[in-house]
């Protein structure tokens, strides 16, 4: 059809996206690939098992699943109140969801610290109220990712909520379900694949997230070091090979998640009907 | 990543619900009230703060700050770095999305993905590849040596890594928005003997130009706000590579509070005006 049609400028248009696309993406990229073929596979397993590098990866995902399973719960609440309620100030709040998906994360980064270390806002309040430190500790990354992750699931859970047909729910009260019931049987069912895909998408994101984390984490190795600034420590060290390996095993951690989301997505769509 | 920077329609949001569908008085009020400070606690005071500790020492104190020669340098360092990067992506993003939505190829959904693959690629590691291409121990390391060029802990390097931060977003925009527009104009144009670039000027740009301009807005946000890349191939070098945001850390890692903030209520301020104008699209899309 490319021939056939009318429309001009493929062949402009085309190469050079290929070109742009190979030279700031691509090739760059496949570095990383062939720099770790000069490792070998015991190298390899030397560099990874050690025992500084799981603790990073360690902290790394857990803190992202937890940042991202409180980020979905509360997350689903605003998205569910933004969309079916009015309220003062709605409209305010609505658009400061992308807030934290604007702000740079070094700024992200040096606030959070502020407030939750011990003699911060909130820190302070924490530490006398509760005894529970925040930053500093694996909690802290988790407050950090907490933010980061807000827009991720709001935004996916949203648009499903507000194009959800009100006639299923109308159909299951007058059959004289429960408002509980509908919510549990009808609505959430509905959402539930959006809301696993803003989870997804939350805990990709927090898994490499570096900025954000690195003034409240407290960066201790093996309690609150994550895998990115092991990365970062690796290279001011000038052991490439340490960095690359890691480098390579978050990338292809991320490419699986990355297909896991895409198709969570195309399953969102086939339920809605779009496909 | 699409669902996040696709406009909501606004009007939508307040749709009344039939009475059965309504949910207890108390059940709403609770969600609105966590809900509320949710949000309150985890956007509305990290926001607050930013203003608050920039200007506590006063304002003379706060445009000192900004005024020192580091600070300019910074400054003038993140402009030069937005203003290489947005067009080129730019103008990237124009061509991807004509080429992907106007024509059908084999490897159409490769190509897709292949533009998005940015976006799932840590910020820290996108500054190492950069290192491993252009670096002492580089692919190009020793020919860049002998020639006394000096990309990595230089602004050529960053300026790269910030390329490759925000490279999707401004096809991220058009191409879902073309896709959805379907030709018929353009073909309508054309056949009535338009060439192809006054149907582009006259046709196409008019009916994408407020995703453009929010595509644009968003790549300028994370180009001149990126960190971990930036920080990888910069080097930190005083006055001469570093951007705004590292310019923050330094000065927030010694204990120079005032300065600190005072860069940040900056990159806040920019963040805050994305945000309106964000918004306002969104008003503009739903008028339409």
């Amino acid at each position: 059809m490319a021939q056939s049609s009318i429309m001009p400028g493929f062949r402009p248009a085309i190469s050079f996206t290929i070109v742009y696309l190979s030279l700031v993406v691509l090739i760059p990229l496949s570095t990383l690939v062939f720099q770790s073929f000069q490792l070998s596979w015991d190298d390899y397993v030397h560099i990874i098992t050690n025992k500084r590098v799981l603790s990073s990866f360690r902290v790394s995902f857990s803190t992202a699943l937890i940042a991202a399973l409180v980020a979905s719960f509360f997350g689903f609440i605003v998205a569910w109140v933004l969309v079916r309620y009015s309220f003062f100030g709605k409209r305010f709040f609505h658009a400061l969801i992308d807030f934290p998906f604007a702000l740079p994360t070094a700024v992200a980064g040096i606030v959070l610290a502020t407030i939750f270390q011990p003699s911060g806002f909130l820190g302070k309040l924490l530490i006398d109220s509760f005894g529970v430190q925040v930053a500093f500790k694996p909690l802290g990354i988790v407050m950090a990712l907490i933010f980061i992750s807000i827009p991720f699931v709001v935004r996916t859970v949203e648009p499903v909520l507000l194009e959800f047909e009100s006639s299923m729910e109308e159909a299951a009260s007058s059959l004289g379900a429960t408002r509980l019931q509908v919510f549990g049987k009808i609505i959430f069912p509905n959402v539930f694949p959006a809301l696993l895909t803003g989870f997804a998408l939350a805990f990709a994101r927090g898994v490499g997230e570096y900025g954000s984390v690195i003034f409240i984490a407290g960066n201790l190795p093996y309690v609150s070091e994550i895998v990115p600034l092991l990365i970062v420590t690796k290279l001011e060290q000038f052991d490439i090979e340490g960095a690359t390996a890691i480098a390579l095993t978050m990338l292809v951690i991320s490419f699986l998640l990355l297909l896991l989301i895409n198709a969570l997505q195309y399953w969102v769509r086939k339920r809605s009907g779009q496909l | 990543m699409n669902a996040i920077t696709q406009p909501v329609n606004p009007a939508k949001l307040v749709e009344r619900q039939p009475l059965a569908l309504q949910d207890a008085d108390w059940v709403r009020w609770s969600l609105i009230a966590i809900a509320v400070s949710f949000i309150s606690l985890f956007i509305c005071l990290p926001l607050g703060l930013v203003i608050f500790k920039a200007l506590s020492k006063g304002i003379e104190a706060y445009g000192a700050a900004l005024s020192e020669p580091d600070a300019l340098a910074a400054i003038r360092l993140t402009l030069l770095t937005a203003m290489v990067t947005v067009p080129l992506n730019t103008v990237f993003g124009v061509a991807a999305a004509w080429a992907i939505t106007r024509f059908e190829f084999k490897g159409k959904s490769l190509l897709t993905t292949l533009i998005d693959l940015p976006f799932s690629v840590s910020p820290v590691i996108s500054g190492l590849i950069f290192v491993l291409v252009f670096g002492a121990e580089g692919w190009v390391g020793d020919w860049l040596i002998a020639r006394d060029i000096k990309i990595i802990f230089a602004v050529p390097g960053i300026i790269l890594a910030t390329l490759f931060i925000t490279f999707p977003f401004v096809a991220r925009q058009l191409i879902p928005l073309m896709q959805e527009m379907g030709n018929q104009e353009e073909e309508a144009a054309l056949s009535l003997g338009a060439s192809g670039w006054k149907t582009f000027w006259a046709v196409t740009l008019p009916n994408i130009k407020w995703a453009l301009l929010y595509g644009v807005l968003l790549c300028n946000a994370r180009a001149m706000g990126e960190f971990g890349a930036v920080s990888v191939v910069s080097g930190h070098i005083r006055g001469l590579t570093n951007t705004l945001p590292l310019h923050v850390e330094v000065n927030y890692n010694e204990y120079n509070i005032v300065g600190a903030f005072a860069g940040a209520s900056i990159l806040a301020g920019l963040a805050v005006v994305t945000l309106i104008l964000k918004t306002v699209l969104e008003w503009q899309q739903a008028n339409r």
